[in-house]
């Protein structure tokens, strides 16, 4: 492979270009695979009216990681889409909440494998789809279903991206992504969907093509630059899960 | 987590992952569910996986045993959202009730305030409608029939007049009603 190298030297650089009114998802599950590094990035950034799309709001656990609600205090989204926009257990607040129930942020709230479809979908350049998920829920309630083989489904629309955070184990100049156990999770449907996915990488970038192609998670052609976390205390690495003690 | 009457939240757990069968994929939800990893499953071959994309984990990881990019995730609940709030947390709860063969549900007979969970019709916004195989409470096990739960199966210490008392809907004792199973361990 001949390709100039996606590396850049710094998160601030990564998202420079990020323009306000963007849609943007941050890839994770809990703490694996969060891209912590570039949303504090965003955070120092400053872009507006960003609509931001992930598994959830954050801010569940201690200690707090940058997420979404960071973004949403530092008055910079218009909007987002989200599996939980509250914690599991309605009696944990998250710091979310309390600007989306002030009317300050609007929220869509989609079901995990919808939300993770929808990215997909997106991805692959299809428009929409029908799924079992949600039928004869108030999320149903006034949309379009169709019977097929005598069971209701629901239409769900693709979710197209401007901008994928992503976090993975291992990349190549070329952005050729491996990831590491659960950090899988969203990310690769993301990286599809975006039209700029920029990955931030846990080890030193490989020179191009040094990864076995067998065992590429995402090709590089759906990654736009590459980003090496530092280690710590400049780096921001998972840590071990705590409740969020009140 | 204050005392329960009836069975202990590991027990309820341990009488679900009794009804699983060889070959079974199962994914668990957060709390009581997640404990069905910790049964002795003896020579079945059940395979786990979790919403977030890992399949065939194993019992709770012990501390300093965990892998910081390996979590297990929940969500299966009957309850997304208390009514009236603005939000949710659904999570994967909507997609795995809506499209798994089976439902088990696992919960605690009655509320901190000893109000039913078990009742004639769900005032909570709804996960979806009418899936649910199996509920398994600290009082018993149940099946819903659409106009009631049929107790399939009695805690110990209980009579059914007492779990009738606790249950928010027509309860029919089934004509094999027997002593809860548990686990073999």
């Amino acid at each position: 492979m001949t390709q100039k190298s996606k590396q850049v030297a710094t998160f601030q650089e990564a998202v420079r270009d990020i323009p306000d009114g963007a849609t943007i998802a941050f890839g994770g599950f809990a703490m694996p695979g969060v891209p912590f590094n570039l949303i504090k990035a965003l955070l120092e950034h400053g872009a507006r009216q960003l609509t931001l799309v992930a598994n959830t709001t954050g801010g569940a656990q201690q200690p707090r990681m940058p997420d979404i609600g960071m973004l949403v205090e530092n008055g910079q989204v218009k909007k987002v889409i989200c599996a939980f926009t509250a914690a599991t257990r309605p009696t944990d607040v998250l710091p979310f909440t309390k600007y989306y129930e002030a009317g300050e942020v609007e929220a869509e709230l989609v079901p995990q494998g919808t939300l993770a479809e929808r990215l997909r979908a997106a991805g692959a350049g299809i428009p929409a789809f029908y799924t079992p998920t949600a039928v004869g829920t108030e999320l149903a309630e006034r949309r379009e279903t169709r019977v097929i083989n005598g069971r209701e489904y629901l239409l769900e629309y693709a979710l197209p991206l401007d901008y994928a955070f992503v976090r993975a184990r291992r990349a190549d100049a070329f952005g050729n992504l491996q990831f590491h156990r659960s950090q899988r999770n969203f990310n690769p449907v993301m990286a599809t969907a975006a039209r700029v996915t920029i990955a931030e990488v846990d080890e030193d970038i490989l020179p191009a093509g040094s990864i076995d192609p067998d065992m590429v998670h995402t090709p590089g052609i759906y990654v736009n630059r590459l980003v090496k976390v530092p280690p710590l205390p400049e780096g921001l690495w998972p840590t071990r899960r705590q409740e969020r003690r009140r | 987590m204050s005392e329960t009457k009836g069975l202990t939240r590991q027990q309820m757990a341990d009488r679900v992952a009794l009804e699983f069968q060889d070959g079974w994929i199962v994914n668990l939800g957060v709390g009581i569910p997640t404990l069905c990893s910790n049964t002795d499953i003896g020579d079945r071959d059940i395979i786990y996986h979790s919403e977030n994309g890992v399949i065939g984990y194993g019992p709770i990881a012990a501390e300093g045993a965990e892998d910081l990019n390996l979590v297990n995730a929940g969500g299966q609940n009957a309850n997304w959202k208390l009514k009236g709030q603005k939000g949710g947390g659904i999570g994967g709860a909507m997609d795995l009730a809506a499209c798994a063969k089976r439902v088990f549900i696992i919960l605690e007979h009655v509320t901190r305030d000893g109000s039913p969970r078990l009742v004639q019709r769900c005032d909570l916004p709804v996960t979806a409608r009418g899936v649910v195989t199996l509920v398994a409470t600290n009082y018993g096990l149940f099946q819903p029939t659409g106009s009631g739960f049929v107790m399939r199966e009695i805690a110990p210490g209980f009579t059914v007049e007492e779990v009738r008392a606790a249950t928010g809907a027509p309860l029919i004792a089934a004509e094999d009603l027997r002593a809860m199973r548990m686990a073999a361990s």
